[in-house]
């Protein structure tokens, strides 16, 4: 049987029976780790290899983008999902090959740079299928991030547009729904043990016919989710969107002409491509690197390593991934590369390079490297709602390397801005409103991320998600007015919780929720850094601190407030510190927190973050110090002990002569306390991690990484790497509890 | 020719040195760690994010917990300013950040002129025109949307 040899017409035959009898149409390897943009079509090369006009490219990008921008606002004008209300949303336009070119100037540019793989999916695998086909007046949905795309909350309605019976171009929207059926409410369920527990998850398929929705399929997907009446309206605002977008670029071909809409489509990424070799070979050869560690799986406290090296030789740039975190089979944080790209490419567009045209384009001269079964490069079968915990950090943690590449370049793209906070700090929820309506959610505050400090200035608070620069907080009132969540403090920023330094992050606010007006309500909560410092600094300042989820629990706020309001503040540290709730059960935890049902008037505490500092503590302008007191940002006490000022506590007036004094002390301290670097490593270093530490990465050896194996530590080299399969929480629980009773009888009989 | 590379290093191509930008010290060959040109000190990172919430109602306090977390300080030799800081693992090995091709540097910068103060250091002014959709273009001309 080995001796068996085809023949060419054998094989021939026995890859069409392949291709005819494919089982299962997965997402495609070869797509889906292809980040760049593909060759030139026939018309294309022959459009670009002639002369071509600036001034008309000009004209149809401005008119494309007027179109874009105009979609934007209609998705944010009628969408029903809360984040379409914030602005968690985009409208953008592919080439016909599938390409990104264009998005809103407002909108969410991760959203639009992973909607290329699914269009190039449809284009190969849907075009010449009998069965599906694509033609004008079709509609397609698309949620799967396998498929490409950033988490399965976010639904994309893609719409291939022709022109005299020719596919000229794609449009697209798509809006972070949030609700999507799956093991908990609100779309991004940290309990998530399998895929299978995320809910709907939607390989792209045609919903769209003749430019109408096709009821049937939309029934079915209303019927798989908890808020049907969003899963209907929204497809209907896509669907509406994507028509405007359609007559928009139908204008442009009448005026101009489909060769101007291709060239000018094409150019406008080529033209990025070229800017970014020429932004790379400006940089310095060599390599840097930055860590970060989540601490949590969102179900056990778990010290993941997040790995990234950027090289830069020549015009090349790679980015190296190596050595993270395995992938874990039965924990909702995994992510695929091909939705930690797309959050990558966020980042170098809001903090590194935010005047290029954002598009995936930019990509394409950067190569990324990672190993097979690992976090940020999670195989098909992981869970991954919750991949915004590797994500957070690809948004955020790259402007350390790059920074530390791009600082001696004699010009600036922007200014040096220190990590954003790296968390999505806000309160899931589900259950049932006082209106009587079932939904799932998330709150807008994930949109409240503190900013790093600057190279010139401080950090602006709460000022925006990492994921996009443009998306808003919310209107607390309107929020009320359709969910029972009652905001005890809102918006009021964490003091002392700071990412201090020369200039310090901006800091993040306080939620403190309760629920009244219905028996049916529960939160739940997403986030890592409730152990280990969420974001690393940059040249010398500080991180944040650490975050807890806060609760006092078994009593009911609003009746206390009744007979009592002047009793309660609303500040986190005076409720918790003071237990100024009579009779509640308090308690801190990290803020992973699967769904929990809510009593009425319980009560619910977490912040969003602050941004990492900026250089040393002691560079910082003592009068800085002093407004932060002023505005109730720090206390006196973080004034004198960390910023070294010395200062009148009644007038404020700093004392120059003593303060220049006490710096001068604390600069002499650290030359006392601070050790020769090769003698620190010798002391500190260990071989393996510590034995205490549930810890997931490599350690000294990015060939080598750590995992479990049934609780208890196991090495696997990188290029075999296994899966993490980890133990239910409840049942390691149990057994301590066990053990702990066993012991106890054993004392018992001991007498 | 100086080439400045962070708020506080820079590296003399000729002398082939890192330095301090705060005090001038040599630290250490450019082709080497500068971090091994510092003095290191491993802190418990409560003393800077103190707890907030009393340790002895609450396990989580708003400060990171020093058996998994750790706060390393890295010093200028000479003048003591805080060059670097990482938040690592105990035990864990410190990263080397900064590994750069010295010859290609020194390449570079035979066509670029010697830059003595960081480029930045301001707000970059909205462009003032876009095509980029009315509503950005009366965003960028700070015209008002009514």
């Amino acid at each position: 049987m080995n001796d068996m040899h085809a023949t060419a017409d054998d094989q021939a035959l026995l890859d069409k029976f392949l291709k005819d009898n494919q089982l299962f149409y997965g997402p495609d390897p070869e797509i889906m780790g292809d980040h760049d943009i593909g060759p030139r079509s026939a018309d294309e090369e022959r459009l670009l290899s002639g002369p071509v006009d600036p001034h008309l490219i000009n004209l149809v990008r401005g008119r494309i983008l007027a179109a874009l921008d105009e979609g934007n606002t209609m998705i944010e004008q009628m969408g029903a999902a809360p984040g379409a209300k914030w602005g968690d949303i985009v409208a953008s336009i592919f080439t016909a090959s599938g390409d990104l070119s264009m998005i809103a100037p407002h909108g969410v540019v991760g959203f639009a740079a992973c909607v290329h793989y699914p269009i190039k999916f449809i284009i190969k695998y849907w075009t010449d299928e009998p069965t599906v086909g694509v033609r004008d007046g079709d509609g397609f949905i698309h949620n799967d991030s396998r498929y490409g795309g950033i988490h399965s909350t976010d639904q994309s309605c893609i719409m291939p547009v022709f022109w005299q019976g020719r596919l000229v171009c794609w449009v697209s929207c798509t809006i972070h729904e949030g609700e999507t059926g799956g093991c908990e409410p609100g779309g991004m369920p940290p309990s998530a043990e399998s895929r299978y527990d995320e809910g709907l998850k939607m390989s792209p398929f045609r919903v769209v016919e003749n430019f109408e929705l096709r009821r049937d399929l939309v029934t079915f997907l209303q019927n798989m989710v908890r808020d049907p009446k969003l899963q209907l309206e929204d497809m209907k605002v896509k669907l509406h969107t994507c028509l405007r977008l359609r007559e928009r670029v139908l204008a442009v071909l009448e005026e101009f002409g489909e060769d101007a809409l291709t060239v000018s489509l094409r150019q406008h990424i080529e033209d990025v491509q070229e800017e970014v070799r020429r932004r790379i070979e400006e940089l310095p050869d060599g390599t840097t690197r930055v860590l970060t560690f989540p601490d949590s799986t969102l179900r056990e406290n778990a010290l993941l390593k997040f790995s990234l090296a950027v090289t830069v030789k020549g015009d090349t740039m790679t980015l190296d991934f190596r050595g993270s975190s395995p992938e874990f089979m039965n924990r909702a944080i995994n992510t695929n590369q091909a939705s930690l790209k797309t959050m990558l490419l966020t980042s170098y567009l809001q903090n590194v390079w935010p005047d290029l045209p954002q598009t995936m384009a930019v990509f394409g001269p950067v190569k990324m490297l990672f190993d097979e079964k690992s976090l940020v490069n999670g195989s098909f079968e992981t869970p991954q709602p919750m991949s915004l915990i590797p994500l957070f950090k690809a948004m955020t943690i790259p402007v350390i390397p790059m920074t530390k590449l791009s600082y001696s370049l004699p010009h600036r793209y922007t200014a040096v801005v220190a990590p954003q906070y790296d968390q999505p700090g806000t309160f899931i929820y589900g259950g049932l409103t006082q209106n009587g309506e079932n939904v799932g959610n998330f709150c807008a505050d994930i949109n409240g991320n503190g900013q790093g400090g600057r190279s010139h200035r401080d950090g602006e608070h709460s000022i925006s998600p990492p994921f996009a620069a443009n998306c808003d907080i919310g209107e607390m009132e309107v929020i009320e007015e359709e969910l029972p969540i009652v905001r005890l403090g809102a918006f009021t920023l964490a003091k002392d919780r700071v990412g201090f330094g020369k200039y310090r992050g901006g800091l993040g606010y306080e939620m403190i929720a309760s629920v009244r007006d219905t028996g049916m309500w529960g939160f739940m909560t997403g986030c890592t850094g409730s152990l280990f410092t969420p974001s690393q600094p940059l040249f010398g300042g500080y991180g944040p601190p650490v975050y807890p989820l806060c609760k006092i629990r078994g009593v009911n706020i609003f009746e206390q407030l009744a007979t009592n309001p002047g009793r309660i503040k609303f500040d986190i540290l005076d409720l918790m510190n003071g237990q100024t709730v009579e009779g509640g059960r308090y308690s801190t935890h990290p803020m992973a927190m699967t769904f929990e049902l809510c009593q009425q008037g319980e009560v619910y505490m977490m912040c969003q973050g602050t941004g990492s500092g900026y250089g040393d503590v002691l560079l910082r302008d003592p009068a800085g110090v002093i407004k932060d007191i002023q505005e109730d940002l720090i206390s006196h006490e973080t004034a004198r002990d960390i910023f070294k000022i010395v200062f009148d506590s009644k007038t404020l007036i700093v004392d120059e002569a003593a303060t220049r004094a006490a710096r001068e002390a604390e600069r002499r301290s650290r030359l006392q306390r601070g050790k020769p670097f090769d003698e620190f490593v010798a002391e500190f270093v260990t071989p393996e991690p510590p034995e205490h530490l549930p810890y997931y990465g490599s350690w000294d050896d990015p060939k080598v990484i750590y995992g479990t194996s049934n609780g208890k530590r196991i090495k696997m080299p990188s290029d075999d790497i296994q899966s993490m399969f980890m133990p239910n929480p409840k049942d390691v629980r149990i057994a301590e509890l066990e053990a702990e009773v066993a012991a106890l009888k054993a004392a018992q009989r001991r007498g | 020719m100086r080439v400045l590379m962070s708020e506080n290093l820079r590296i003399d191509l000729d002398a082939e040195m890192w330095e301090c930008r705060h005090c001038n010290k040599v630290l250490i060959s450019a082709r080497d760690n500068y971090k091994r040109g510092l003095l290191v000190y491993d802190r418990d990172p409560r003393e800077i994010h103190k707890p907030l919430l009393d340790p002895e109602k609450y396990t989580l306090t708003y400060a990171p917990d020093p058996t998994w977390c750790r706060l390393i300080e890295y010093y200028c030799p000479q003048c003591g300013t805080m060059m670097e800081t990482e938040y690592l693992p105990p035990g864990h090995p410190p990263l080397r950040d900064m590994e750069f091709d010295i010859d290609a540097m020194k390449e570079q910068w035979k066509h670029r002129q010697e830059v003595t103060k960081e480029p930045g250091g301001k707000d970059y002014p909205r462009r003032e025109r876009a095509h980029t959709g009315q509503r950005m273009a009366r965003m960028h001309t700070g015209e008002n949307e009514a």
